[in-house]
């Protein structure tokens, strides 16, 4: 019994590696064959004859670079502005009696479950009118809004979980408020607002949507959009491994992330989603 | 803001609001009042500014031709074919990958939370279909299924209805399969972690109880398990049903709604950005958004119904 039971782990574990892994290895196989071994079609697993070519000429495209520029950018701001936000909230919400908490929650809640492309009429809209169309703050400002209620979920679970009498006992030790902020309700604090950044900044990489209706151009366009209208000089024949290859580029910072971070970022999704 | 609050913690009805109970009160406003204000002025104006702009015939490229005609965008959307196919394929796919997701997170949940080594090589793993760009698996699965460059048929050409010459783009069931397994593919682990976390909670001595009182392991699964991860399977289900009916990326990237399997959202946004018709768009924007609360209310109310029934029962 013991032993069918370790084999079944064993089953399992490698299904679920091949589950997540087969795609990842598959885009970078396809990233490694030369472009005209694919324009040839090659439905074979492997490269018969392995590139970096590729990587290269992606690096060397201007467009690209210029979108990938972007998408830091964007996510990165995004990201700050939105945890700063959420961190306020999330105190609030974790720590203090107020008329309009459950108010707030369920906004948040509703906002994590709104139709995005149903904005995308009047904000393109409105953003034309404000002159936002196709900047940076165009996207930041709706990516902000929509990982707000994720951010607020997670931080304020976090938040909860926060022995606060310690900073009390701090200053009757003799801490400043200042201090006992600073070296106790910090250094407690940060895992949760890190996470959160974190499921933020996936979120801001990964947005779509409003990338391609509030763009026009490269000047704001991010990876994830540009990619879409990345055709090749043959739409009949789209650059396969070239745009594997951007694939492979823009799932590096992800790989990253995920590889030094990977407890926390469980620990965020499943927090404030189950515990609420 | 600050007077409303003073006056309302006079008020007899509250006796017990004392200074500092106002004072809270006022604080975690300021603190909230930002992300608050954030969330209304980018969803709720919007959202009526859409709900303004579906009553007129709007037209971007001709904005001076525009025309007030009540409810006639409705009609047209509602009376169209084309409307109710998209939402027929949107509500589709979301049944039929919901329905796997649950399946396959469960046991992979299962296998997490049995499982004594290699913890963090697992989760690594399960994270990066999680963490990667939906546009980027979108393009992995399209050239894994591609005629002349996927390795799909090669590998699968034994079984039954797959061969060397299957075009997965070729057809509606086939493309919208490739869909499906995007869609599948990405998010089975985000399902899978909620379970996860959900079959934590479950004690062992009740498992352990149950397994010396002689219950099988299926008679354990159902009578166990499952009724004590209702709530984490409703969450799982509430999220995921959520997100697949607003599915946009897997589609644009992957057939561009040919061989018919555009979905809702994709109307949508053909109609907003690709055909500049913004009266027209905005009705259908309203008519998305109504159908994300419905199916949000929807789901709330079934999984309610279930755990009540289920205590009756009990």
């Amino acid at each position: 019994m013991q032993q069918k039971t370790g084999v079944l782990h064993w089953i399992g574990f490698a299904a679920i590696l091949v589950w997540c892994l087969l795609p990842v290895a598959w885009i970078f196989s396809l990233s490694l064959k030369p472009e005209a071994e694919v324009s040839a079609g090659s439905a074979q697993f492997l490269p018969k004859d392995a590139t970096f070519a590729n990587y290269r000429s992606i690096l060397e495209d201007g467009d690209f670079t210029r979108a990938l520029l972007n998408s830091f950018g964007i996510a990165m701001i995004a990201t700050v502005l939105a945890v700063i936000f959420a961190t306020l909230a999330a105190y609030a919400i974790a720590r203090l009696e107020f008329r309009g908490k459950r108010v707030v929650l369920s906004m948040a809640l509703a906002i994590a479950m709104f139709p995005v492309v149903s904005l995308v009429g009047p904000l393109f809209d409105m953003w034309r009118t404000f002159g936002l169309f196709n900047t940076w703050p165009g996207l930041i400002i709706p990516y902000m809004t929509f990982t707000l209620p994720l951010a607020i979920w997670t931080l304020s679970a976090f938040f909860r979980e926060i022995p606060w009498e310690m900073e009390q006992a701090a200053q009757v030790d003799g801490a400043t408020s200042w201090q006992a902020f600073r070296k106790v309700i910090v250094p407690l604090a940060a895992p949760g607002v890190f996470t959160a950044a974190i499921l933020t900044f996936f979120f801001a990489w990964n947005e779509f949507v409003l990338a391609i209706s509030l763009t026009s151009t490269t000047s704001a366009r991010t990876v994830p959009a540009q990619m879409a209208y990345f055709v090749g000089p043959d739409p009949f024949n789209p650059p396969f491994s070239l745009l594997a290859t951007a694939s492979v580029i823009v799932t590096i910072p992800v790989l990253i992330i995920v590889l030094l971070f990977q407890r926390k970022i469980v620990a965020g999704l499943t927090s404030g989603a189950v515990k609420g | 803001m600050t007077t409303t609050v003073a006056t309302a913690a006079t008020k007899p009805a509250k006796p017990a609001a004392t200074d500092r109970s106002v004072a809270e009160n006022r604080l975690a406003w300021k603190l909230v009042a930002p992300a608050v204000v954030l969330m209304l002025l980018v969803t709720a104006w919007p959202m009526l500014q859409a709900l303004y702009l579906s009553l007129f015939r709007y037209r971007l490229t001709t904005p001076d031709e525009r025309e007030f005609v009540g409810l006639a965008n409705y009609w047209t959307a509602l009376t169209d074919g084309l409307f109710w196919q998209d939402l027929w394929n949107t509500v589709l796919i979301m049944l039929v990958t919901v329905a796997v997701e649950l399946v396959i997170g469960f046991a992979f949940a299962m296998v997490m939370h049995r499982i004594i080594f290699a913890r963090g090589v697992m989760r690594t793993s399960i994270l990066i279909p999680y963490g990667i760009i939906t546009v980027v698996s979108a393009f992995a699965w399209q050239f894994a299924f591609s005629l002349s460059n996927g390795f799909v048929n090669g590998w699968f050409s034994w079984l039954p209805g797959i061969g060397e010459n299957t075009n997965w783009f070729g057809d509606h069931w086939h493309a919208m399969f490739a869909i499906m397994v995007a869609e599948i593919w990405k998010t089975t682990p985000f399902m899978a972690l909620l379970l996860l976390a959900g079959l934590s909670q479950i004690s062992e001595d009740m498992l352990e109880a149950a397994k010396v009182d002689g219950a099988t392991w299926w008679q354990r699964l159902w009578k166990v398990i499952l009724p004590n991860m209702r709530a984490a399977i409703m969450v799982a289900v509430l999220f995921r049903a959520l997100d697949a009916f607003r599915i946009f990326d897997n589609i644009f990237v992957m057939t561009r709604g040919a061989q018919e399997t555009e979905s809702s959202s994709f109307l949508t946004y053909r109609q907003v950005i690709e055909q500049f018709q913004l009266g027209m768009g905005s009705a259908l924007s309203v008519l998305l958004f109504l159908s994300v609360l419905l199916l949000a209310f929807l789901i709330v109310k079934l999984f309610k119904v279930d755990l009540a029934s289920a205590r009756g029962e009990g």
